[in-house]
């Protein structure tokens, strides 16, 4: 604990840091070219789709078959007339799933295959979907993405401001690009579970980036009543001063997740408990990169063309050029700027004006480790 | 929004902790008394975890009918296929909306699926039928003679022989009532014919059927046909009852059994389709003192009703009777006196719930809506409980992870985290308990994904805060101050990110179907919990804690010690950086 939380302590104070807003422009490139292997993956490949969205049917059964997997699949072939797909299960048991039946005939299929394999009818779960049934959960889950984004713009433009909303609903869809472009890479199979771990990505992922930008909203009140800081440089130490909560989060989160992946893969071979937590794996991750990486420098970038904002950083990068002409030391600036601080401290509403003016009057630059 | 209404100023918890959480203590014991005394100890478990059956239907839009699938229809139809299932002697099955088009049908474990399957899946098509012979339900009526009132006495719905006294038949709208007598003697006198030729020779002798082609007098090989099945039918059998009517035309004859399956008939050629019935209620007849059931048809169906009453109440019976029958099934047979036209009673020795489902059935015919299985899921009790056993076991790992996560970087605070994912579990386990018996909630495996993934959303509320505290004292502060004031900027976060969570799950729950509605309900129920949780329980005891030696002091262990954290002596000055207006402004 103590390394890490000696860390946190110094990324608290902006003594160490990671420049996430200087650096933006490599983190773009890299996402714009992950987002861009996902549409490619996804167009070259395409998702595969379960049976939940093409219909057909899955067989379970709960005990060891008599037959061996390539008979159980000759057998299911044969009864269906359609290709089957026969997976051994953890248990022992077999997982027989056949696409484009309809729930009439699979009724059929049941049977034949309990007497084929030789385990009772009530033995063999069953899983018939109907064609229209996936149209159905994917057309929902659409409309939910839908009203979900337009509600969080919403909220986020009267909570925060419209440019984090924006800069939100970007982390967002890069986050659910990358899901879906990692589903059709590695071709895992997509089902409802699928779309459950994806929708929950959404609220999980603006979760992450919402503190974040609770923090840049109070770091940078009062903003333009102070000429020590550019926009950006606030935002990269509620960045940086976040982190240590970022991480957290994600590893807490993921703790759970990983438990469930292991127990739906590991010990049930396939079923809803792998396709949740495997989505929601995968989102997880790339929500905690993307509200770090993307969300949070996208407020910056956005910010910075406004007028206000832009004046700010010229008047302030104009100081610290004449600062820096003059070769003030390091060290008088910051003791200075503990004097302020703890005026700063008693002072509340009216504080940033206060300081602004004293700074204007000492006319310091910064120092260019605290920067950060 | 950020900003909490209810929440309590920076410093105000510091005086009362005491009273936050005597209330979340009393909201846990009175939910754990409620589940106790309630006698539902455990979540009503879903299909998919208990095992059995689990049918989706989708209503089909019908051509022509745009607003066919609305609340009325479905919740009719619901109560319908309610009835059919529980017909089977299913006791405990489900059925309920979801979303606006789809019906949910859960039939637990036990119950012969495939026959409930066949019974759910068709549509409620509601017909009036002549009938041109009555017998009683087994499959040689020779023999089994006892017509006397097992014609349809005991079937609630219908009418009973008392309605036919002169009393009844003076009532001014003039009630079509069916007498058991009456048709038991009409069954009594077929038997005494040869048993073969009484059906065609009824059906040729009915006028009600002159409009019917395939029953014209000579026999052709269609009426053979029915009258063999005629002969053949085995009312007593469920199977068999329910398949009498399968796949028949509306405009042919056919046969049909009572609902109660002590009665059969031979029907002729619907005559009126329950598209024709406007409306039907049952009513409380203040005068005679009984229930009845009274419709309203529409115009055509008007016009057909009084064609077919002036046809019947010429007749003997029992072809002066007609059959109301439903989905193939003769629910009710009343005499017809008199002609009929534009409203109608049927009166009988109703019960004040055998009207209403009369009424119902002839409102559903009325509105027949024709549904598709979407998805039929069969889970065997071994597999529900495997899955179960899974989840539980996914859930205690990803516990006891965070635990050891929070342990090694929290140390002391971690024990805080761990009452507080106690008192969350608690306050989750014990609704989800009630919610069953409350509003038919059923754990099912989504839910139970939820339920495990949101022990990292409600962990976050308590890093969130912890960090805030972190950051309190590595400004200088003891950790008194820096609970409190660590709080409402901690609060304010908690709230915002929570309200998106919240958000998400709502959304979900309110556009999806199925198992992703499972889901978005615990995640929402979770977060809201989470909030309570953090306020009442989290923010009152950190301030206890914070009063304590080992955490006020500082100890290594305790995840609060200031040189740990890095906090820079002397302490009377907080350096901090300007712009972060670090401290809360509420205060």
């Amino acid at each position: 604990m103590s390394r890490l939380g000696n860390l946190g302590a110094r990324l608290y104070r902006g003594e160490v840091g990671y420049d996430f807003i200087g650096k933006r422009k490599i983190w773009y490139g890299v996402s714009i070219l992950i987002t861009i292997t996902a549409i490619l993956g996804l167009a070259v490949s395409g998702l595969n789709m379960g049976i939940e969205f093409k219909g057909g049917a899955v067989f379970t059964t709960d005990t060891k078959a008599k037959v061996s997997v390539s008979q159980a699949q000759e057998d299911a072939a044969t009864a269906s007339g359609h290709e089957a797909i026969v997976q051994e299960l953890g248990n022992g048991g077999l997982r027989i799933q056949i696409t484009e039946v309809d729930t009439q005939k699979a009724d059929q299929i049941k049977a034949q295959l309990s007497e084929d394999l030789g385990i009772p009818e009530a033995k063999i779960n069953a899983d018939l979907v109907g064609p229209s049934w996936g149209e159905q959960i994917a057309n929902k889950a659409w409309a939910g993405l839908g009203i979900f984004m337009v509600l969080v713009v919403v909220y986020l433009a009267i909570a925060f401001e419209w440019r984090m909303a924006v800069a939100a609903l970007i982390a967002l869809i890069h986050d659910i690009t990358i899901t879906v472009g990692v589903y059709a890479l590695v071709g895992f199979e997509v089902t409802p579970g699928t779309v459950i771990g994806l929708l929950t990505i959404l609220g999980y992922s603006l979760y992450d980036t919402v503190v974040v930008f609770d923090s840049l909203k109070e770091g940078t009140k009062g903003i333009t009543k102070q000429t020590r800081w550019t926009y950006s440089e606030i935002a990269n130490r509620s960045i940086n001063g976040t982190l240590v909560r970022s991480i957290n989060t994600t590893v807490v989160a993921l703790l759970p997740v990983a438990g469930l992946l292991f127990i739906g893969g590991g010990v049930l071979g396939a079923g809803m408990l792998n396709d949740i937590s495997l989505s929601l794996f995968v989102g997880l991750a790339a929500g905690a990169y993307s509200s770090i990486f993307i969300a949070t420098p996208l407020v910056a970038d956005l910010k910075e063309r406004e007028p206000q904002i832009k004046a700010l950083k010229k008047r302030i990068l104009a100081k610290r050029a004449a600062a820096a002409a003059k070769g003030e030391s390091v060290e008088d600036e910051r003791d200075d700027r503990d004097d302020l601080d703890g005026d700063y401290d008693e002072d509340t509403q009216h504080a940033g004006a206060v300081v602004g003016q004293r700074r204007q009057t000492g006319g310091h630059g910064r120092t260019p480790r605290n920067r950060r | 929004m950020a900003a909490p209404k209810k929440g309590r100023g920076s410093t105000g918890g510091q005086g009362r902790p005491g009273r936050a959480l005597v209330l979340i203590l009393i909201a846990m014991v009175a939910l754990t008394g409620g589940m106790f005394l309630s006698g539902h100890t455990t979540p009503r478990l879903g299909i998919d975890l208990a095992g059995g059956t689990s049918i989706t239907l989708k209503a089909k839009s019908q051509p022509g009918k745009p607003d066919a699938i609305n609340e009325t229809n479905m919740n009719t139809a619901v109560s319908i296929i309610e009835r059919r299932v529980n017909g089977l002697g299913v006791s405990e099955a489900e059925v309920q909306t979801q979303g606006a088009s789809n019906i949910i049908v859960n039939i637990p474990k036990g119950t012969n699926s495939a026959q409930a399957r066949e019974q759910v899946g068709t549509t409620a098509q509601l017909y009036f039928r002549p009938v041109l012979t009555v017998t009683g339900g087994e499959p040689t009526p020779e023999g089994s003679a006892s017509p006397s009132a097992s014609g349809s006495g005991k079937a609630s719905a219908t009418p009973s022989a008392k309605a036919t006294d002169p009393e009844t038949a003076s009532d001014p709208k003039t009630t079509p009532s069916a007498s058991a007598t009456t048709q038991g003697r009409a069954v009594t006198d077929g038997l005494k014919k040869d048993e073969t030729p009484t059906p065609s020779a009824s059906t040729s002798g009915a006028p009600a059927s002159s409009d019917a082609p395939a029953a014209t007098g000579k026999p052709d090989p269609a009426t053979a046909a029915l009258e063999k099945k005629f002969t053949a039918l085995d009312c007593t059998d469920p199977a068999a009852r329910a398949k009498a009517g399968d796949g028949v035309k509306p405009e042919e004859p056919t046969v049909a059994c009572g609902s109660e399956g002590d009665a059969k008939y031979l029907l002729g050629p619907a005559e009126v389709s329950g598209t024709d019935v406007d409306d039907a209620k049952a009513q409380f007849d203040q005068q005679r003192g009984i229930w009845l059931v009274s419709m309203e048809f529409t115009d055509k169906g008007s016009k057909k009703f009084q064609t077919i009453t002036k046809k019947l109440s010429s007749q003997q019976s029992p072809q002066n009777q007609f059959a109301i029958s439903l989905d193939g099934e003769v629910v009710s047979a009343p005499q017809v006196n008199e002609t009929l036209s534009g409203s109608a009673e049927i009166s009988g020795s109703f019960t004040q719930q055998s009207a209403e489902d009369l009424a119902n059935v002839l409102s559903y015919g009325a509105l027949p809506l024709s549904f598709s299985e979407d998805t039929v899921t069969t889970v065997t009790a071994a597999l529900g409980g495997e899955q179960l056993e899974a989840g539980l076991i996914a859930g205690a790992i990803g516990l006891a992870l965070v635990v050891i996560y929070l342990v090694a970087y929290y140390r002391g605070l971690a024990l805080i985290a761990l009452l507080s994912l106690l008192a969350s579990g608690i306050l989750t386990y014990t609704i989800m308990a009630l919610l069953g018996p409350a509003i038919g909630f059923a754990l099912n495996l989504p839910a139970v994904c939820g339920a495990i993934v949101a022990i990292g959303i409600t962990a976050d509320s308590f890093i969130v805060y912890f960090e805030r505290i972190r950051d309190e004292i590595r400004e200088g502060r003891t950790l008194r101050p820096a609970v409190e004031r660590a709080w409402p900027r901690a609060r304010r976060t908690i709230l915002v990110s929570d309200f998106v969570s919240f958000l998400a799950a709502a959304v979900l729950f309110l556009v999806t179907v199925g198992k992703v509605q499972g889901f978005a309900f615990t995640l929402g129920l979770t977060t809201l919990l989470d909030v309570v949780v953090v306020f009442l329980f989290t923010k009152p005891v950190m301030t206890l804690m914070a009063r304590t030696k080992f955490f006020g002091s500082g100890h290594p262990w305790s995840g609060l010690d200031p040189k740990r954290l890095g906090a820079k002596p002397p302490l009377r000055r907080s350096r901090r950086v300007t712009a972060r207006t670090d401290h809360p402004k509420e205060a």
